[in-house]
């Protein structure tokens, strides 16, 4: 039942997507283990830390793109989800670090001794296992997801007063996380990661199986999304994303819906937030920036609203111009992407899959006339 | 405090050079050539002796033998101050002032003092100071010696206060005096009375008396007098704390709403969502340096008038950029809110870089003109002039604002396109150009804002950044398209902020601030003031 | 609030809705028997728009009393609840949705699923199906079946909006201005429509169409500053001095 029901939402052009991001989690680490280094063909771990870093931004694009493009909330707060998915692993690689740290204490992470702590905060507890975190990956973002949302589209918040809510939350949050007292590292964030589950977070193999895990999650969390949007539940959404007061008169209640793609869409971003943690080795609270968020919009906007597999493209394109341009010319890139702000917004209302199908949709009719 | 100590010396010191050569000048000599010899119990008497001299040319010497430059040279005895001086010392005369060359440590030795020494010498400069001919030099040691409440000041006060005439501080002697009778082994009476008029002084200072009265004192009546006292002055002192919190919350509110009122226009009037408008604030607060920047090199004596040059020039500058913004961008997305936050959002971050990379990242000096720098004490409240001035502006540009609103012709165009934009093209009102001309007034506004808060914020090209998020919470907080509704929630935040600091800390104050208006914000979706009505759906 | 029994479908009693002082409502009352159809008239700001909003729950009454099918307290209830309960509305301005096949709008529409938890693994049932071709044949769209609603016609989005009321099946049909827009022949369609629902479904019509409105010919009742003026048969309530006067000024 459940297996149909992730089958059924996906159409011929998502399935080839969704196989194509599965083949490249597993070439490339291949690519990387199994050929020697001298080899034309062989991947550096560095190009297998990056690629797997836009994984995890490509699933942190969809989860926006599932509130923003199928439901017209515009969530300027998802980094925090992100951010807090990326916490609660953050803790646990903390508690994994034991004596090993500068400080020695079995116990407690060094940010703590520095801090005079002399226990560990009873929020902390659990952490040292890894499937609590892993829980907590998802409950952490989703219950925050579930408070905001459930106030907000109960009193019938929308629009920008929503978006500016979000944009509020994520600031709050990051104000508090920079905090040293909230028992989270301070500004400093957390970092000095050794192992999880036992393999050390540096060694090349954890990377390279890392990478792997995140072109898994990025595929499951689109044929989620596409089972959800694909389902009759699906059409109520975007219905209500056109319409919502037309949908209350026909007697659905639309906060359940918006709820449900909220909470979903923010479990989903707190799961790449905590793959993305060791991947990059360090969490800390410019992460809450609200810049980061709406950065995240953007990715969305720029491979394609309402669509799957556009979310996924624009954060490609926008994360390798970044990492090219702030390489290159460091000065350009917020130019750049301001610039790739207004542009898209005023030409690409559809992004790149929207321009990609005017295309294809002219040249057709190019072909049809001319064999006409 | 330094600072009083400092100009009390300065004082003192011109005032020993007045009354050079009165009765007490041939034991001077004597008595500081006893603070140089003996015990430190030797010396405490030495200095109680100078203090009871009334020689106000002793106060420098007891001053320099506080902070340890009081020095004998080894050759010929003479008493000498030593100012560090590079590697050497400056040498002055003690008695006199006058200078006598500069000398190493080698040669001299330094007279040595323990803290309780120091405690003691304080009180006796004090009392020396009583006798200045400035007045405020005798107000500043009545005050010191009333932090100090030192018995054996008494006799000092007691003639001090024979010879005084200023009322004002003659009550600062008599309150001196009172602090320095509670330290005493005075009648229980006349203790009494001192509790009453220390009680009636009522601030920070007063308390810490009577605190201390009620810790030490033996006499059970006068224990529970001082008690009393205390729980009375807290009470006061409470009242002034909340007082001073209203004005800093004002303060802050002010600013809040000089940095909403522009959105009010924008996001309020014309439902433009405008996430660049704390560039515009920014850009204001950079025309602002600009404007300094040419009166320091070519015309300084003008630089008073800076802020008022500046003004106009940040309104046209942010006003013209909003028309530019609202004609190449804006226009194009009516209709569509959400787009338009990310275009704007956009642009935000092509005009902060931009900032950047004509002016550099770090921060730029804007200073302030003399009439905005200063304070003065209204009650216990400490109002600066700047803030205050602040305050005035944002009122003066709210005011203006609602004149235009009210009785100028692009404000009735405005109102006729935001109620009702097919009838009122219908009419002959050309919209886009009302459109652009609301936007350009609502960013030249903006602008304006910058001038002022360049007075108080970094002015970086961050600067506006800190305000947006702020700002959007004033307008929805306070009902949008409600001019009187932002001015009354910039307010209520400001003070609402001010009060939380305290108990919450700053940072955690604006969390619960937001959280308290992401609250509000479920219970009332359009503010404290909306409109009703089938006009708004 | 007693929730008194009553045999009418519509109960309202004493409604006022004001918006700053201003009472789009006065203490009106009315009301509405099963299976009946009704046209209500008035001039511009009689407060028939808000006489809907208030019935659908979009308006919250200061006071008074609405009362549906005899027990259903509609001031406290949302407007979900309401439609749930069996009140359809159709508004002036035809409202499709624009990204769905026609298909999809019935199927939206239809009465029966609503909860989310339910819609997501949710399978079109044979029943549903029927129903839903059913509605096609009548609205005669089946041959578009598949096309967006974007790409609808003015005319087939007000077919389309027909369907999706029959498919919500309600018990209490509000429309609002059917025929503004209309020409004279697609006006005389639409009474027909309305007649033929009527059968079925009690109707409330808010028009200022009088040619429309005699049409119909049912009981008529005039709203004037957000209270009842008169109400009657047409041709009773055209005799009203003061129906007279409202209209056409003194």
């Amino acid at each position: 039942m459940i297996t149909r029901f992730l089958w059924r939402g996906m159409d011929r052009n998502l399935r080839l997507f969704v196989l194509l991001v599965l083949a490249l989690g597993i070439a490339l680490p291949v690519l990387n283990q199994f050929v020697p280094p001298g080899s034309a063909l062989h991947v550096p771990s560095w190009v297998l830390q990056l690629v797997g870093k836009y994984l995890c931004y490509a699933l942190l694009a969809v989860a926006v793109d599932l509130i923003w493009g199928y439901c017209g909330i515009l969530s300027l707060g998802h980094g925090a989800f992100f951010a807090l998915g990326g916490y609660c692993m953050g803790m646990y690689l903390m508690r994994q670090i034991g004596s090993r740290g500068v400080y020695g204490n079995p116990l407690l992470p060094d940010f703590m001794v520095f801090l005079n702590y002399k226990e560990l905060p009873w929020f902390w507890y659990g952490f040292n296992h890894f499937w609590f975190a892993m829980i907590m990956v998802v409950v952490v973002p989703s219950l925050l997801a579930l408070a905001l949302g459930w106030f907000a589209f109960r009193s019938r918040v929308t629009g920008v007063y929503l978006s500016i809510i979000t944009q509020a939350m994520t600031f709050a949050l990051m104000l508090a996380f920079f905090r040293n007292d909230m028992g989270l590292g301070g500004n400093n964030g957390m970092t000095d990661f050794k192992e999880i589950l036992g393999f050390s977070v540096q060694a090349d193999g954890t990377r390279a199986v890392l990478y792997l895990v995140s072109a898994l999650a990025l595929a499951l969390g689109l044929v989620i999304s596409a089972a959800v949007v694909g389902s009759r539940f699906g059409k109520a959404l975007t219905a209500v994303r056109d319409a919502e007061s037309r949908m209350r008169f026909l007697g659905y209640r639309v906060e359940g819906y918006k709820l449900f793609v909220f909470v979903l869409s923010a479990a989903m971003a707190g799961v790449a937030g905590a793959i993305y943690v060791p991947l990059v080795g360090i969490i800390n609270p410019s992460e809450f920036s609200p810049a980061n968020s709406i950065e995240a919009v953007l990715w969305v906007a720029v491979g394609g609203r309402g669509t799957l597999i556009g979310p996924v493209i624009g954060a490609f394109i926008v994360n390798f111009g970044k990492t090219w341009l702030t390489g290159a010319l460091p000065e350009v890139w917020l130019f750049a992407l301001g610039a790739l702000f207004i542009v898209v917004t005023l030409l690409l209302p559809k992004g790149v899959v929207g321009l990609w199908g005017q295309i294809r949709a002219r040249s057709q009719a190019r072909k049809a006339r001319a064999s006409a | 405090m330094l600072f009083l100590r400092q100009l009390a010396f300065l004082l003192s010191t011109l005032a020993s050079v007045l009354i050079a050569g009165t009765a007490f000048a041939a034991d001077l000599p004597a008595l500081v050539g006893g603070l140089t010899a003996g015990s430190f119990g030797d010396r405490e008497t030495a200095v109680g002796a100078l203090a009871a001299s009334g020689d106000a040319r002793a106060a420098p010497v007891l001053e320099a033998l506080a902070a340890g430059q009081l020095y004998v040279r080894k050759s010929d005895n003479a008493v000498l101050i030593g100012k560090p001086d590079g590697n050497q010392l400056a040498l002055t005369e003690a008695i006199t002032g006058k200078p006598a060359g500069s000398g190493s440590e080698a040669g001299l030795d330094r007279v040595r003092v323990n803290n309780r020494l120091r405690g003691i010498i304080e009180a006796a400069v004090g009392s020396l100071t009583l006798m200045s001919p400035d007045p405020r030099v005798r107000r500043g040691a009545a005050e010191a010696l009333f932090k100090r409440r030192d018995a054996s000041s008494l006799g000092a006060l007691d003639t001090a206060l024979a010879a005084e005439k200023d009322p004002r501080i003659k009550r600062s002697m008599s309150e001196a005096r009172a602090a320095s009778v509670l330290a005493s082994d005075a009648p229980t009476a006349q203790k009494l009375e001192a509790i009453a008029l220390v009680r009636a002084r009522a601030d920070r200072d007063s308390l810490g008396v009577l605190v201390a009265t009620a810790a030490s004192a033996t006499d059970p009546e006068v224990k529970a007098a001082a008690t009393a006292a205390a729980g009375a002055v807290r009470q006061t002192l409470a009242a002034w704390e909340a007082a001073q919190n209203v004005w800093y919350g004002i303060s802050l509110g002010s600013v809040l709403l000089l940095a909403a009122i522009g959105l009010a226009i924008t996001f309020g009037t014309m439902g433009v969502i405008n996430m660049a408008h704390g560039e515009m604030v920014m850009l204001g607060a950079y025309t602002t340096f600009v404007v300094q920047e040419l009166i320091r090199t070519s015309a300084p004596h003008l630089f008073d008038v800076s802020l008022l040059i500046a003004l106009p020039l940040a309104f046209v500058v942010a006003g013209g950029i909003g028309i530019l913004i609202e004609r190449g961008i804006i226009r194009f997305l009516y209709g569509r809110p959400l787009d338009t936050l990310l275009a704007t959002w956009g642009l935000s971050l092509v005009l902060q870089q931009a900032v950047r990379s004509i002016f550099g990242s770090s921060n730029r000096e804007v200073g302030a003109p003399s009439w905005m720098s200063g304070a003065f004490q209204l009650g216990q409240i400490n109002v600066t002039y700047g803030r205050l001035w602040i305050v005035v502006f944002s009122l003066m540009v709210f005011v203006a604002l609602i004149v235009v609103l009210r009785k100028t012709p692009l404000g009735l165009y405005m109102r006729a396109v935001t109620q009702n934009r097919p009838m009122a093209s219908a009419m002959g009102i050309r919209t886009p150009r009302v459109d652009a001309l609301t936007f350009g007034l609502g960013s030249g506004i903006a602008g304006l804002a910058g001038v002022a808060l360049s007075q108080i914020d970094n002015v970086s090209p961050n600067l506006g950044q800190g305000y947006i998020i702020d700002s959007f919470m004033v307008v929805v907080f306070g009902g949008v398209g409600n001019l009187f509704g932002t001015l009354i929630g910039a307010l209520t935040l400001g003070v609402v902020n001010k009060f939380l600091e305290p108990y919450a800390g700053a940072v955690l104050g604006k969390i619960l601030v937001l959280v308290f208006i992401i609250l509000f914000i479920q219970r009332r979706p359009r503010g404290l003031f909306a409109l009703k009505g089938r006009s708004v759906e | 609030m007693n929730n008194r029994s009553t045999s009418a479908l519509l109960y309202l009693s004493g409604v006022t809705v004001s918006f700053d002082g201003f009472k789009a409502l006065n203490n009106l009352s009315l009301l509405v028997e099963p299976g009946e159809m009704r046209a209500i008239i008035g001039p511009n700001g009689a407060g028939k728009t808000t006489m809907m909003d208030v019935v659908t729950g979009k308006t919250r009454p200061d006071s008074g009393e609405v009362v549906f099918d005899g027990r259903a307290d509609l001031t406290k209830l949302d407007e979900a609840s309401i439609a749930t309960l069996g009140i359809g509305r159709k508004f002036q301005k035809p409202t499709v949705f624009e990204n769905h096949t026609v298909r999809d709008n019935l199927l939206l529409a239809l009465a029966g699923l609503r909860k989310w938890h339910r819609l997501l693994l949710a399978q079109p049932t044979e029943a549903e199906n029927q129903r839903l071709a059913e509605i096609l044949s009548i609205i005669r769209m089946e041959e578009q079946q598949r096309m967006l609603g974007a790409r609808l016609s003015h005319g087939q989005k007000q077919w389309l909006e027909i369907g999706m009321l029959l498919a919500q099946d309600p018990k209490l049909l509000l429309v609002d201005e059917p025929v503004a827009g209309m020409t004279d022949v697609e006006t005389e369609t639409t009474a027909q429509v309305l007649r033929e629902i009527n059968k079925t479904h009690s109707v409330v019509v808010v028009e200022h169409d009088m040619s429309f409105v005699r049409a119909l010919g049912v009981k008529v009742t005039v709203l004037h500053e957000g209270s009842m003026l008169a109400e009657g048969t047409l041709d009773q309530v055209s005799a009203d001095q003061r129906v007279v006067e409202v209209y056409l000024g003194r």
